[in-house]
């Protein structure tokens, strides 16, 4: 076993990686980014080498230095987590040759399976079946629109180098074909440097049904079960469980079989996923091989009880596997959900920004949660917006995703939008409960997925109410004890009036409505005027800040993030985001980027297809600005002429900055 | 300390009728002030709103920090004048913390006859400025006024207390080093134009304010130019170009921000110079002042009750408790600030006298503030009083009190009449602040002793010429005397022409007094030099 082994990777995989190489006596070595420097896997790892700025393209892609640091630091093997470097052939070469252990496949069997299109050929001549599609190398338009007229719209078309979504699209009709092909490839050249595609027909429901394999270096190949991954958005994981719902051990087997045969067919080493597609029939198609560890590995770590980084490790320094294929049991049924910083109510537009809050839910046998955050750590541009996952075990199904719903409303997150509630929605449908999954699941449930915004109700309003009015006095109340003056009858918040009634109005605004709320002062408590009732209000804030609040007789204690103007309320396992506005603050911000178009996040400005001057109509797309390695076009909001373009192609844009002004 | 142990009983037909008169006193100012408190009527205030202006006091809480109070002053300034049109004077004028610090505010109410300067909106004006002047407050002038209402403009404009006061208080108050900050939310015209233009910042709105010395009437009847106000002294005018104003607000809500960006750059502490303690609220309920004090002012009662329901933990320490008892002297404190209370507990005598003048002495001597509860019919008269010296006596109280320069606070409980209202720093004594009680009475006597001095004068001349006055003659003769002492004793009399700061909630004196004396430790306490005591 090695000694030391560096983990070339960051986030929750580096975390991960870090806990069972200590567990195991390993000395761990990080790598990171400057955005990285205070990062957890930094100081959860023994040593750490700062590798360069923070892009990936600088630093966690940089094999060269990657390498240099594993020389210089005396690792004997480098895990490579997943993404970044972890399927890099060369990379894993050049470990090789450097005597330094890759801790994953080898190289020809990472080349085997990167390009999509040679896989498959590899994967017919060991009888694993495909889905119908074109390989081919001639990637002249004309070839592929008459291959993708021939096989059939919808239609897939894929990065041959791709994994992840990016570089993929789903084209309906033959007319889409060429703007989609453009999208895919345009994606495919930014995140894999090659815009080689491949297209495939779409099945209409099938489900993604992955098979874990594991295999070593004396020739043994086990599978570690499936994995039902079907919950996807824009072709990417939200929502993972083992075992497959409604799998039999026939299928299981068959499917087992297949996926093993596939990794012998490479001579594979190490952890593996083999993807299926699994349609309605029990037909079940082969789509690609992973050569690394997954993202949702541990729902099969919970319910076989294996570590599968130890496996990992064990196979990367020789050992045989540590358990043979008959001795590997299903115990139970295990879910993840990916927590991600992103605004499902935007088609999932990744989300920036600082946790100022995080509180994540209680941990033990049956909770699990992997991350690489903690409170107060930005997630920025430059990386993937995971911020957590949430692992959670059951006897069964049903009991897994009680313990999944309850937990999910436990975990807390404000200062950076995410999809916990989204996900709170989706586990909580009776589609999802009736296990009736596909890959279109989302898209289909849209309707109940993203409800309408509600209108805050009246209790909502007047915690959001007494939390300003208590933040406020007790802001003041603070000041005043630092003060000369510590108990002035003027700082004590009573907003005492002459002889008359006094009172103060809170107003508030949400994306999509705003209001006030009239408080009036009473005796240690408020008295506020609500959208359709009054209510007697009194409270106080807690050490760990959540308000104590009695509505009108009525006491709870109710999370309230406050950053700014900005409340976040978290009440019976719902949030509610909603702004305080004061309007001589407001008044003061200057006048707003009123006529302006603003970036919808940070990131790079990727093509501008219009010129100042331009006549534009609205719903054009006059700009594309590229972030987390998606495209998010800017549309013309209005009809108008192009007044200023304020950013060049390859220009940084900040979140919420002005890109151009249609007037 | 030593705690005042009240022994009133609240079940008693006494005090629910004493309760119940006080109560229905304060529930007829609180009618009358939100009356008062709608300034120019509901087609001024709508015509004011859809010019997309706030209100005086919508301005006046935007403009305050979240949760402040505000002590207004004058609220019933001209009340039954100019009849009765004129609203609170249409100036509202009060003390409330912005950015953390208190200051005086001064809003001109353009909904009351455009916001014009009555002779008593002058005076409440300048009261308000004296108020700042003395306890260091920085002023915020909310500028929306026509100018001196001129068909009043002999009583406006020339004398010395008159509309040019106003320019020479904000040029020394700035000269003081007391803060000037205007916001220009109106009409600026002709006089008012040196409200901003005084001022050490000013900010104008928009499309709201303007400022010129002649407006555009007075431009054409002169020159025969026709301008519009906008061009003639608008924001982008005086922002732009004649640089009278120094900050450019879109809306009012904007100036109000910036005035209070601009107090949050004035680099002032606040450091009273006395010793706090942590307030305690007072042991007793405040509202049992409204059963303790009757309904008739010719009645006694113990003060002592009161200040158990005004002072912390309804703690007195008092002095020379067994001397001079128809005066209370002690030491206590009101929200944690220090006081010493110099309270009525009936008539003056020479005694009561020396032990006031001592303990002024003493308060003053350690700076520390006074509060004079009155409720005085005056100091005793009669042969052996006056060969007793209750003249001298009484001079050197009144001395005393005079010259104290510690801050002076007087709230009338009962009555004021004569002598009484000097010793116990009346209205010409300084007091920072001095408040009625909807119960006082004001006068240079009570109305029946006028009335009684008045027809004893007359009889003894009809009596001299050998005439009779019959009993129902001279009733008839009292009455209107009374009437007349009634009428002009009045609280809301006495307040209309600014006698005083304002009239109050009894039960909220503590409040009241806690707020003054708060504000008026902006200022340092100045050492006292008395006059001559005369022995």
């Amino acid at each position: 076993m090695f000694d030391k082994i560096l983990i070339a990777n960051r986030g929750e995989i580096a975390c991960r990686v870090a806990r069972t190489a200590r567990r195991m006596g390993i000395t761990t070595v990080a790598v990171y980014s400057e955005a990285d420097a205070d990062a957890m896997h930094v100081s959860l790892c023994d040593e750490a080498y700062l590798i360069g700025p923070a892009p990936a393209k600088e630093s966690y892609l940089r094999a060269d230095k990657i390498l240099e640091v594993a020389k210089a630091s005396g690792a004997q093997a480098v895990h490579p987590g997943y993404g970044f470097l972890s399927e890099n052939a060369e990379f894993a070469e050049a470990c090789q040759a450097a005597g330094i252990a890759f801790i994953g496949p080898p190289s020809s069997a990472i080349v085997a399976m990167g390009s999509k299109s040679e896989a498959k050929i590899i994967m017919t001549k060991a009888n694993v079946p495909l889905v119908p599609g074109y390989h081919g190398e001639d990637q002249s338009l004309a070839t592929l629109k008459s291959e993708a007229d021939k096989m059939g719209y919808p239609l897939l078309i894929k990065a041959t180098a791709g994994g992840g979504g990016k570089g993929m699209r789903v084209v309906s009709s033959s007319a889409d074909f060429e703007t989609g092909l453009n999208a895919a490839k345009r994606e495919a050249i930014s995140s894999f440097g090659d815009d080689k595609v491949l297209l495939e027909r779409y099945l209409l429901s099938p489900r993604h049904v992955e098979l874990q394999v594991f295999a070593d270096t004396q020739g043994n190949a086990v599978h570690l079960f499936e994995r039902d991954c079907s919950v996807q958005r824009r072709h990417q994981k939200v929502l993972e469980e083992a075992p497959a719902p409604g799998m039999t051990p026939e299928l299981r087997a068959e499917m087992g079989e297949a996926a093993t045969n596939a990794a012998k067919a490479i001579g594979y080493v190490g952890a593996g996923t083999v993807e299926f597609l699994l349609d309605s029939d029990g037909k079940f198609y082969f789509m690609e091989m992973n050569t690394r560890l997954q993202v949702e590995h541990p729902v099969t770590e919970m319910i076989s009880g294996q570590d599968l980084v130890e496996w990992q490790l064990k196979v990367a320094s020789g050992e045989p596997l540590p358990m043979a294929q008959s001795e590997l049991q299903i115990n139970g049924h295990a879910f993840e959900a990916r927590v991600y910083a992103e605004n499902p109510a935007k088609d999932f537009l990744p989300a920036t920004g600082k946790l100022r809050y995080l509180q994540t839910p209680e941990q033990g046998p049956c909770v699990r949660v992997d991350t690489g955050v903690e409170q107060g750590d930005e997630v920025s541009i430059h990386y993937d917006p995971m911020i957590a996952k949430l692992i959670v075990w059951g006897e069964d199904r049903a009991s897994a995703l009680h313990k999944l719903r309850a937990a999910l409303a436990d975990y807390r997150i404000v200062g950076v939008t995410t999809n916990l509630e989204f996900l709170s929605t989706l586990c909580a449908l009776p589609a999802f409960s009736n296990a009736e999954l596909d890959t279109g699941f989302i898209e289909k449930h849209e309707a109940e997925l993203f409800p309408v915004v509600e209108s805050l109700s009246d209790d909502i309003l007047a915690i959001a109410a007494l939390h300003g009015l208590l933040v406020e006095q007790k802001r003041t109340l603070q000041e005043q004890a630092d003060s000369h003056d510590p108990f002035s009858p003027w700082g004590i918040g009573s907003g005492w009036r002459m002889n008359q009634d006094s009172f103060h109005a809170l107003h508030w605004s949400t994306e999509s409505a705003q209001g006030s709320v009239v408080a009036h002062y009473r005796d240690g408590a408020y008295l506020l005027e609500l959208p359709t009732s009054e209510c007697l209000v009194s409270g106080e804030i807690l050490e760990n800040g959540d308000l104590l609040a009695d509505l009108s007789g009525r006491r709870f204690k109710v999370a309230v993030i406050r950053h700014d103007q900005e409340l976040t309320i978290l009440h019976q396992g719902r949030s509610w985001q909603l702004t305080l506005t004061d309007p001589r603050l407001d008044a003061l911000e200057g006048e707003a980027a009123s006529g302006s178009l603003v970036a919808p996040m940070t990131g790079n400005v990727i093509a501008i297809n219009v010129a100042e001057g331009d006549e534009v109509k609205q719903g054009d797309a006059v700009m594309i600005v590229e972030a987390m390695k998606m495209e998010h076009t800017i549309s013309a909001p209005s009809d108008g002429i192009v007044k200023e373009i304020r950013f060049a192609v390859g220009d940084q844009v900040e979140d919420g900055e002005a890109l151009l002004v249609i007037e | 300390m030593s705690v005042i142990k009240s022994s009133i009983n609240r079940k008693s037909e006494q005090f629910r009728e004493y309760q119940a008169s006080m109560q229905a006193l304060v529930a007829d100012l609180r009618e009358r002030v939100a009356t008062i408190a709608e300034g120019g009527g509901e087609r001024a205030r709508d015509r004011h709103l859809s010019r997309g202006k706030l209100l005086p006091r919508e301005r006046i809480r935007v403009l305050l920090d979240t949760g402040s109070p505000f002590l207004e002053l004058s609220q019933f300034a001209a009340y039954d004048m100019y009849k009765n049109e004129v609203p609170a004077a249409g100036v509202i004028t009060g003390i409330g913390r912005v950015s953390g610090q208190e200051c005086m505010i001064i809003a001109n109410d353009a909904t009351v006859k455009g916001g014009s300067y009555f002779p008593m909106t002058v005076k409440k004006h300048i009261r308000a400025q004296e108020i700042a002047r003395e306890n260091r407050l920085p002023c915020i002038y909310l500028v929306d006024s026509g100018g001196a209402n001129l068909p009043t403009q002999d009583e406006v404009f020339p004398d010395r207390e008159h509309f040019g006061r106003i320019f020479y208080n904000q040029a020394n108050m700035s000269a003081q080093g007391i803060p000037q900050i205007a916001v220009v939310m109106g009409s600026c015209t002709a006089g008012g134009a040196y409200v901003p233009a005084m001022s050490d910042e000013s900010i104008i709105v928009k499309e709201q304010g303007t400022i010129f010395l002649g407006g555009p009437p007075l431009v054409k009847a002169a020159t025969g130019a026709v301008v519009t106000a906008e061009e003639l002294g608008g924001a982008d005018v005086h922002s732009r170009i004649s640089g009278v104003t120094d900050h450019y607000a879109m809306n009012d809500s904007h100036a109000l921000g910036l005035a209070r960006r601009v107090v949050k750059t004035l680099n002032r502490t606040k450091q009273p110079e006395v010793t706090l303690r942590q307030p305690v609220e007072p042991l007793y309920p405040k509202e049992d002042i409204y059963g303790i004090v009757p309904n008739d002012l010719r009645k006694p009662f113990d003060i002592r009750e009161v200040i158990a329901r005004v002072v912390d933990g309804s703690e007195l320490d008092e002095f020379k408790k067994l001397y001079g008892t128809t005066l209370i002297c002690g030491f206590a404190h009101i929200h944690g600030y220090p006081v010493g209370i110099i309270a009525n507990n009936g008539i003056l005598f020479s005694e009561s006298a020396q032990k006031g003048a001592h303990f002024v002495e003493l308060c003053a001597q350690r700076g520390i503030p006074l509060v004079f509860l009155q409720n005085v019919t005056g100091f005793m008269v009669g042969k052996k009083y006056e060969a007793g010296g209750i003249a001298k006596d009484g001079a050197k109280m009144v001395t005393a009190v005079a010259c104290a320069k510690v801050p002076k606070f007087t709230v009338i409980v009962g009555g004021s009449f004569g002598a009484g209202n000097y010793a116990m720093c009346g209205r010409a004594y300084g007091s920072r602040f001095l408040w009625m009680w909807p119960n006082a009475r004001v006068s240079v006597m009570g109305g029946d002793q006028a009335a009684n001095v008045l027809s004893q004068i007359k009889r003894d001349a009809m009596e001299a010429r050998g005439e009779n006055w019959s009993a129902e003659d001279e009733e008839a003769f009292k009455t209107p005397v009374k009437d007349q002492y009634e009428h002009q004793g009045h609280p809301y009399y006495a307040s209309a022409r600014l006698w005083d700061d304002g009239i109050i909630d009894p039960a909220e004196t503590r409040t009241v007094l806690g707020l003054g004396l708060s504000a008026a430790l902006n200022a340092p306490v100045e050492k006292t030099t008395f006059g001559i005591f005369r022995m």
